[in-house]
């Protein structure tokens, strides 16, 4: 494996650290959705699917799929036993009213006071914001998983989100290749760091300041 | 009950510039019959509501392709290029809602209510030019009822008083839809006697539908490449 896709395997892991048993998590397209693979061991976390369903379960086999069965990707999946299908109407309500306990997803920008922008780039990517704005405003816990700098290496931790908002102040915790950062009410919160990154390296690729946890630990 | 109709005879009221729902999501649950007979009608103009708009030349996603839409109301376009290409033109005036608001609007209006208070989109565009209110501390946004002349609904199993399974993942808008549109047609691939389906198995009550449409084309929003 590449020492990119070993990064980013640990944050994915270190995410599924965080989701305790029995938990309802929507997890979004790419990244987020390998969550899924690494819940430890003893653990059984049921996946909702804001296109209809709770019980998300693995890609259905090639030459045996159903139309019918889908993710919010589009692509052909399974349903796992104790699953249920539902409406939009029923599905965004278990999003808006706070059933869904954490929600995974990939960021453009986020800052220090927990906005999120992962939607739109003004003129250039409007694809529309699809489930996330409700996921974001309606889910108990929102993750950001994400790479710590965009490809030309500027940051995406920011003082204030530069991009319109998915929304705003809903982020409780930032997991990038570099860092797991909380968001709390005096800021962000460094409490990790991956290993072989410096504490100077993390705060170099954050523009946003950060509080170091007096017990930092290591993923 | 309810007018068993084929697909032509189906959309021959749909005129150009009426507002039509799509029920479906990335193509699960569109009414592949009946997007292809309105797309032989001729139909122009159409201002559509559609929770996404597929992949090009998938489902609702032809309406798009092949210049039927005047405007689009969806929350998310980013599978379809060409949705995007002719927002950007001009030549399709798109307007973005959040997936759960766009629901509940719908269902609003087919369920007698004035709107709907959602949390989703505060702080965000979405609330520009929204009345604001504070419910017990917390802000939400004034989201209007939203209706439509048609709708289009995919169902496998419909009987004749139009009450209609839909199943699996295909419910998505479609209940919303249903409650939301003046006139809607159900394409089902079985039209069963009443009696024949399951009460209990009822998806969308038959209270909802006005017309009654036999599949003659399969479901092809998955493709599966070889």
């Amino acid at each position: 494996m590449d020492p990119k896709e070993l990064k980013r395997e640990r944050l994915i892991k270190r995410i599924a650290q965080e989701l305790p048993d029995g938990a309802l998590v929507n997890l979004g397209i790419g990244m987020p959705t390998m969550v899924g693979n690494y819940i430890p061991a003893g653990r059984t976390i049921l996946l909702h699917s804001e296109n209809g369903f709770t019980g998300l379960g693995p890609a259905a086999p090639k030459d045996n799929f159903s139309q019918s069965v889908v993710n919010a990707g589009g692509q052909p999946v399974t349903i796992v036993p104790g699953g249920a299908f539902f409406d939009s109407a029923m599905s965004f309500a278990i999003i808006r009213g706070g059933h869904v306990d954490y929600t995974v997803l990939g960021a453009l920008e986020v800052d220090m006071e927990g906005n999120l922008a992962n939607y739109m780039i003004p003129g250039k990517m409007v694809p529309g914001m699809g489930g996330a704005m409700d996921l974001v405003a309606g889910a108990k816990n929102v993750i950001v998983a994400m790479e710590h700098v965009n490809k030309n290496g500027a940051p995406k931790i920011l003082k204030k989100c530069s991009l319109p908002l998915t929304a705003k102040g809903e982020v409780d915790l930032i997991v990038t290749d570099m860092a797991f950062i909380r968001v709390t009410k005096k800021g962000l919160v460094l409490e990790e760091i991956a290993e072989g990154v410096t504490i100077e390296e993390v705060v170099k690729a954050t523009e946003a300041p950060l509080h170091i946890a007096g017990k930092l630990g290591t993923f | 009950m309810k007018p068993i109709l084929t697909a032509d005879k189906a959309v021959e009221d749909i005129k150009d510039g009426c507002t039509l729902m799509v029920a479906g999501f990335m193509g699960c649950g569109n009414a592949f019959t009946l997007i292809d007979a309105l797309i032989n009608k001729g139909t122009k103009g159409i201002n559509l509501i559609t929770s996404d708009t597929a992949y090009p030349e998938v489902g609702v996603g032809r309406l798009i392709c092949q210049n039927r839409a005047a405007t689009l109301t969806a929350s998310h376009i980013g599978t379809n290029p060409v949705s995007g290409q002719k927002m950007n033109s001009g030549e399709l005036k798109v307007t973005l809602v959040p997936q759960g608001t766009l629901a509940e609007r719908m269902r609003s209006k087919g369920a007698g209510l004035g709107g709907v208070l959602t949390p989703t989109g505060v702080g965000t565009a979405v609330e520009e030019g929204k009345q604001k209110l504070n419910i017990g501390g917390k802000d939400y946004l004034l989201e209007l009822p939203l209706g439509a002349d048609f709708a289009f609904i995919k169902a496998e199993i419909a009987d004749k008083y139009g009450n209609a399974f839909l199943p699996g993942a295909t419910k998505n808008m479609a209940v919303s839809m249903a409650m939301a549109a003046d006139h809607v047609i159900v394409e089902a691939e079985k039209i069963v006697e009443p009696g024949e389906l399951d009460p209990e198995k009822v998806t969308i009550p038959g209270v909802f539908v006005s017309a009654i449409v036999k599949s003659t084309l399969p479901a092809s929003n998955v493709q599966v490449k070889p």
